[in-house]
């Protein structure tokens, strides 16, 4: 088996990987511990153990996603933790990390999904599209090229991962789990696939984990994984001689550590005594369910007697969970009825729900709350009475053996503790029937026969109705009967041995993929063995396309522009933050130019006149005249006028005393009162200033009609001349200083995101092991949003000067070099946050928050720079908003243009390289 | 429906609320520092103003009025020359400038009336206008207080008596921390809301419940009752200690009052977060969703400047929003000291869009649990 890598020279042949003391913490948690092991390459290499022993962190380090951090891991003849060795190998290395698609992008099509790898391994056009063609037919995707990623079935989306990976002709392919929750039959294709790719590309070694021991059989040789540590290495054949098991599930669990052995026990499945055969627990007929031309569950029906354990099986999305919901009634089925004991299921009746016990299948209590809480309180909205509650919580605690952990919190506990959990809560109300969705996907085995034993207990003991999906054979083998179901079809229905014998005798699995095979075959035309034939042609062709193989240049702009367009693909295929982008900021403008307005106008005031003479309509009228006030009907008394005032309907009172315009004339001292409503001090501080300014020209007016002219002489006369602004409107000074803000928060949050985004999904697991740096990286996902910024300034300045009217006075030319500069400047600045954030939410606020302040406080909007002190001079004199402000209130308002705005342009432009520096030195090439 | 139910499950909210800790420190901090701060970081209409002047004259007069201007309201202001004025306004390093003009204490006493000329950049709306009544009204003072060595000045017969009512100092401290007090009410009841239903969503447990003998309204509604009492109690307490207790800001009103009209408005907004939640899905796309609808709501809703001053059409639609009428409320009951015989007309508002939002998010969310 052990053929030697051809034609390279540069590492031993034979030997890919060689792990030497490897260990890897994660916090305070050991993922690995001491892993010491030599890989052969030209094999197939199996990685088994259950979920969370370290398999997917020793691929990782293998592959160089992640940084090691404990011994030495040789790769190719190299070191992984040396940079320049990364860069070598990586063009060498394919990995698909584990989850189904989780290296794919599911809003892009199958095509442009290969066609950005592609790109990323330097391919021209024409190779990449022979390429892509080739690996499509060969998988049989190419009927599907322009559906969406994340519309493709599990065993779809990972013959894509595998297309993506293959691009490049890789030495070495690391697969992680790469057919969990795949249906058999792609199961098989899949492996077949892979053999012929290593038929045609002799050298290749091929390294992948599995949680399915059936598979791992077909391997050349095995690593066996518990807890971070080597239980065993060898060949199949040699793990069984070893421990003198009949399959390599037994074999695994005899090669654990004592301790953990003797909780093991043989599942032992008593037959069922067929006590009361007449009770029918769950009847389906002719379900049916359509989510609108999608037909997710068609025509099925079956009957499951009381007691009886019946398994579901099928790959995911099949139509499992969807005839379980219809079951529970959480989803009403389209035709077709479901019966439990007799009794149409109705979503609304909500005493069904009560006989029913439900597992999801992902964890899914309240880790927020603890063992007990949980199951209190599960118990008290199954409406259990409550003085019986606390007894039957004792009591489901020591069935499912909780006891010790009451008072924990659920996250804290190993999956398989969890999963009986579940068990107990599903339980809790002595339900007749048990839905299981997948419960055991991800234990280890020993906890997974523990299990079992817990379900024939219930189902044996207490007569419990149990309906279980799963993908694992070997669980469907321990129900009484089974039912195949394929893309929303029960294929068979029978007990697992009869079906096994029905079809060639072989095992159960054999059975599925016979069955699925004639589905398929009734369905659609295209039999498998084109695929076959294709799949060898293709790795033929790109066996030869390995000669040309594109060299790594340190940078590459295909590299930049395949980021850039995939980012803007995505962009658009994402409403909510393609709003943001493009509108998002003409909508906070038009807020903005409303809503901060501080015009003071149409304010409404009143008057009680206790005059009535000419002289006081006079003073009334000249306040009501003037476009700042309105008037509204006079006042009465003073209680009108305190009740008006406390309702905030006036903003102003003037009281004119009795005797008022006979007083002015005999020259005589008096006062009017004016009262301002101070709930909202800067409003009542402009109509302070409002009414001492009219009360001082009403004066002057008097003065001169009863004086003449030389009355209004005064000692000197202050010209206040207001520059750039005139009339004072609130709109053509804040419009200006409005822009600069919006051309930041928004294009720093989306560049961000860009990144913490696929931090968060995962596919940033790209970027770590392709040909691309860190700076291509950046530039590449920074293009698409500086040119989404100047999109915007665009926008917002037509806003401005069209709709809200501002006139703009300066250069054109020298805003839009600044906004360019500026809009750089402000991108970079979110790529330079997303080095310090993992998830969205928290980049998304933290962006916001660390942009928002300095731009509003220390950015010269509203105290100048030049006045500002201490810490707040020194931000306003370094942040970019300060220096774009000054451009566009100098082109807007002031006149200005290019050459009288040197100093914030040369500001600009120092800061541009700092920032892309800074942010590129940040980024790490490696998770850590 | 069942109450018990609704109970139940809002324990759990509660429970589920108490082991968050970044939530729980949100909302600390959005009722206390966020307050605390806002209402003693209110800016002063003039605060260190940049002024130059201009002086021509080098008069008594002329450095008589160069030292009037001290700081808090004014930096000390910087003497310049004519032919510096246009550059410094341009690049914005001033926000008015006084020019002096030679022989103006000559001209003055010779009662020939010479033009003091201020010069005011208006791009700075804020200052602008009240910046140059402060200046002339300075001016003034200090030319009547050299003139009257000369001659004695008549006096003026008609005086304004002129009274801020309810806040009598214009301080502005107390607007923002009543104000902020306001807007951490929006922004907590949608966040705490939304994130319970998308959390809930995100960890599958929205499905369990849904297989119990629990149906989509007593889930809203445990989810209403438990995070709006959480925002309810939080804004009690940081009126009570930080805004009557550490930032003596009086208060006009029935504070129980408040509450009350605060309860109904945070039926209509925790409704409002449940809507959000069901249209972004996850988590960070109702953060995005977030920036797109408060920042409207609180800016338009008349919380930060008088809705008089705004177009007719945006002071319609906003009567649609529930912010609109509970600020109206909290500035009436807390500053000018309503009472509910003037404030009725916001709390029958507040219900019945409370019941609409309501009623149409339930519809919202049983779709989103298909």
């Amino acid at each position: 088996m052990n053929r030697p890598s051809i034609g390279d020279d540069r590492h031993p042949p034979g030997r890919v990987v060689r792990l030497e003391a490897v260990s890897l913490s994660y916090g305070q948690t050991r993922a690995l511990d001491a892993i010491t092991v030599d890989i052969q390459g030209g094999c197939m290499v199996g990685l088994i153990g259950p979920d969370g022993v370290g398999k997917s962190s020793l691929l990782s380090l293998v592959a160089g996603a992640r940084a090691v951090q404990e011994g030495s891991v040789q790769v190719l003849g190299g070191d992984m933790a040396d940079a320049a060795h990364r860069r070598l190998t990586c063009p060498q290395i394919a990995y698909m990390p584990q989850g189904l698609g989780k290296n794919l992008y599911p809003t892009l099509s199958v095509f442009e999904n290969v066609d950005f790898f592609g790109r990323l391994f330097g391919h021209d056009r024409r190779e990449r599209e022979r390429r892509i063609d080739q690996l499509l037919e060969s998988t049989g995707l190419a009927p599907f090229a322009g559906r969406p990623a994340g519309k493709l079935s599990g065993g779809m989306k990972q013959k894509l991962g595998l297309c993506c990976s293959l691009i490049h002709d890789p030495e070495l392919l690391i697969l992680d789990e790469p057919t969990t929750g795949v249906d058999p039959l792609s199961r098989r294709q899949f492996w077949q696939l892979i053999d012929e790719i290593r038929v045609s590309h002799p050298g290749m070694s091929v390294i992948v984990a599995t949680a399915y021991m059936e598979e791992a059989a077909r391997f050349d040789w095995l690593v066996a994984m518990d807890e971070g540590r080597l239980l065993a290495t060898g060949t199949p054949a040699d793990l069984l001689r070893q421990t003198h098991a009949t399959n390599l599930d037994a074999a695994f669990i005899a090669l654990l550590p004592e301790t953990q052995r003797r909780a093991h026990r043989e599942v032992v499945i008593p037959p069922r005594t067929i006590q009361d055969a007449g009770e029918i627990a769950i009847e389906a007929e002719h379900l049916t369910m359509r989510f609108g031309d999608f037909t997710a569950v068609d025509n099925v029906s079956f009957r499951i007697p009381r007691g009886e354990i019946f398994g579901f099986l099928g790959s995911n999305g099949c139509g499992k969970t969807t005839t379980m919901k219809m079951l529970t009634g959480l989803l009403p089925a389209s035709e077709g009825t479901a019966k439990l004991f007799g009794h149409e299921v109705d979503p609304s009746d909500m005493d069904v729900r009560r006989r029913v016990g439900y597992m999801s299948q992902a964890f899914s209590l309240y880790s927020e709350l603890t063992v007990r809480q949980n199951l209190e309180l599960h118990a008290r909205l199954f409406r259990m009475l409550p003085d019986t509650i606390a007894d039957r919580v004792d009591e489901m605690a020591r069935r499912f053996e909780l006891e010790d952990i009451m008072g924990m919190l659920p996250d804290a506990l190993p999956l398989g503790v969890r999963q009986r959990l579940s068990l107990a809560v599903a339980m809790i109300h002595g339900p007749d029937i048990l839905i299981l969705d997948e419960p055991t996907s991800g234990v280890d085995p020993v906890a997974r026969d523990g299990f079992w034993q817990m379900l024939s207990d219930l189902s044996r003991q207490d007569n419990v109705t149990i309906f279980v999906s799963t993908h694992f054979m070997n669980e469907a083998e321990r129900c009484d009967r089974i039912s195949l179901m394929h893309a929303g079809k029960v294929l068979v229905s029978d007990t697992p041995q009869r079906l096994a014998q029905q079809r060639g005798g072989g095992s159960l699995e054999e059975a599925f993929v016979a069955y699925l095979q004639d589905a398929i075959d009734a369905t659609e035309v295209k039999p498998s063995n084109v695929v076959r034939a294709s799949a060898l042609d293709a790795a033929e062709a790109s066996g030869h396309g390995a000669t040309n193989s594109p060299r790594t240049h340190s940078f590459d702009l295909r590299r930049v522009s395949a980021y850039t367009q995939r980012e803007s693909l995505e962009l658009r295929r994402d409403p909510i933050r393609a709003t943001l982008a493009i509108l998002g900021s003409l909508i906070l403008m038009f807020v903005m130019g409303y809503g901060i307005n501080m015009d003071v106008e149409n304010l409404t005031f009143a008057a009680m006149d206790r005059d009535g003479t000419t002289i006081s309509r006079d003073y009334i009228l000249q306040i009501s005249g003037s476009r700042y006030f309105t008037e509204m009907p006079p006042i009465v008394d003073y209680d009108d006028l305190d009740r008006r005032m406390l309702s905030g309907e006036l903003s102003l009172a003037i009281e004119i005393p009795p005797g008022f315009g006979r007083d002015v004339a005999h020259g005589r001292n008096v006062e009017i009162g004016a009262w301002v409503d101070g709930a909202m001090p800067s409003r009542a501080e402009t109509v302070r200033g409002y009414v001492q300014a009219m009360h001082a020209q009403w004066l002057t007016e008097r003065a001169r009609q009863i004086y003449g002219n030389a009355a209004t002489v005064g000692d000197f006369q202050l010209a206040v001349r207001y520059r750039y602004n005139p009339d004072l409107k609130s709109i053509v000074a804040m419009a200006p200083g409005v822009i600069p803000i919006l051309l930041l928060i928004i294009p720093a949050i989306l560049a961000a995101l860009s990144v913490v985004r696929e931090k968060e999904l995962g596919s940033i697991t790209n970027f770590y092991v392709t040909p691309v740096t860190r700076l291509e990286f950046l530039l590449g996902k920074q293009i698409p949003y500086v040119m989404l910024g100047m999109v915007n300034f665009l926008l917002l300045t037509a806003f401005a000067v069209f709709i809200f009217r501002v006139p703009f006075t300066g250069s054109f030319v020298a805003l839009a070099g600044g906004a360019f500069l500026y809009v750089i400047i402000t991108t970079a600045m979110g790529l330079l946050i997303s080095a310090f954030m993992s998830s969205q939410i928290a980049a998304i606020f933290t962006t916001a928050l660390l942009t928002m302040i300095p731009a509003t406080q220390y950015s010269g909007l509203i105290d100048p720079v030049s006045s500002l002190q201490g810490a707040g001079a020194i931000i306003g004199r370094i942040y970019p908003t300060a220096h774009f402000v000054t451009i566009t209130r100098g082109t807007f308002s002031k006149g200005l243009d290019l050459a009288d705005l040197p100093g914030p342009f040369i500001a600009l432009l120092v800061t541009i390289p700092i920032l892309l520096v800074l942010a590129t030195a940040l980024l790490k090439k490696q998770a850590s | 429906m069942r109450t018990a139910n609704i109970v139940q499950l809002g324990m759990k909210e509660l429970w589920g609320l108490f082991r968050n800790p970044m939530m729980l420190m949100l909302i600390v901090y959005a009722f206390t520092v966020s307050i605390y701060t806002a209402s003693k970081a209110q800016p002063e209409t003039l605060n260190r103003a940049a002024l130059a002047i201009v002086d021509e004259d080098k008069s008594p007069v002329a450095t008589r009025i160069i030292t009037a201007f001290n700081p808090p309201y004014f930096a000390i202001p910087r003497l310049i020359s004519q032919t510096e004025i246009e550059g410094r306004m341009d690049a914005g390093l001033d926000t008015f400038a006084l020019n002096i003009p030679p022989n103006f204490q000559r001209d003055m006493l010779a009662q020939r009336t010479p033009t003091i000329q201020l010069n005011v950049d208006a791009t700075r709306m804020s200052q602008a206008f009240t910046g140059a009544g402060y200046i002339q009204s300075i001016v003034t003072d200090e030319v009547s207080e050299f003139l009257a060595r000369y001659r004695s000045t008549a006096p003026l017969p008609i005086d304004l008596a002129l009274r801020a009512r309810f806040n009598p100092e214009l301080n502005k401290g107390w607007f923002g921390a009543i104000n902020n007090v306001i807007s951490s009410v929006t922004m907590l009841s949608i966040i705490l809301t939304g994130a319970a239903l998308i959390r809930e969503r995100e960890h599958g447990t929205i499905e369990h419940l849904l297989v119990m003998p629990v149906t989509p309204f007593e889930i809203m509604a445990s989810k209403i009752w438990s995070m709006g009492l959480v925002v309810l109690l939080a804004a009690s307490v940081s009126l009570v200690f930080i805004v009557q207790g550490l930032l003596s800001v009086p208060i006009g009103g029935s504070v129980p009052l408040f509450l009350f009209g605060t309860a109904l408005y945070l039926f209509a907004m925790t409704s409002m977060g449940i809507f959000l939640a069901t249209v972004g899905g996850s988590m960070p796309q109702f953060g995005l969703l977030l920036m797109l609808v408060l920042m409207p709501l609180q800016m338009l809703s008349g919380a930060t400047t008088p809705r008089e001053s705004m177009p007719q059409i945006i002071q319609d639609i906003m009567l649609a929003a529930p912010n609109t009428h509970f600020v109206i409320l909290a500035q009436a009951v807390l500053f000018r000291g309503a009472g509910l015989t003037v404030v009725w007309p916001q709390f029958v508002a507040l219900l019945v869009i409370g019941a609409i939002l309501f009623s149409f998010s339930l519809r919202r969310f049983r779709a989103f649990l298909r």
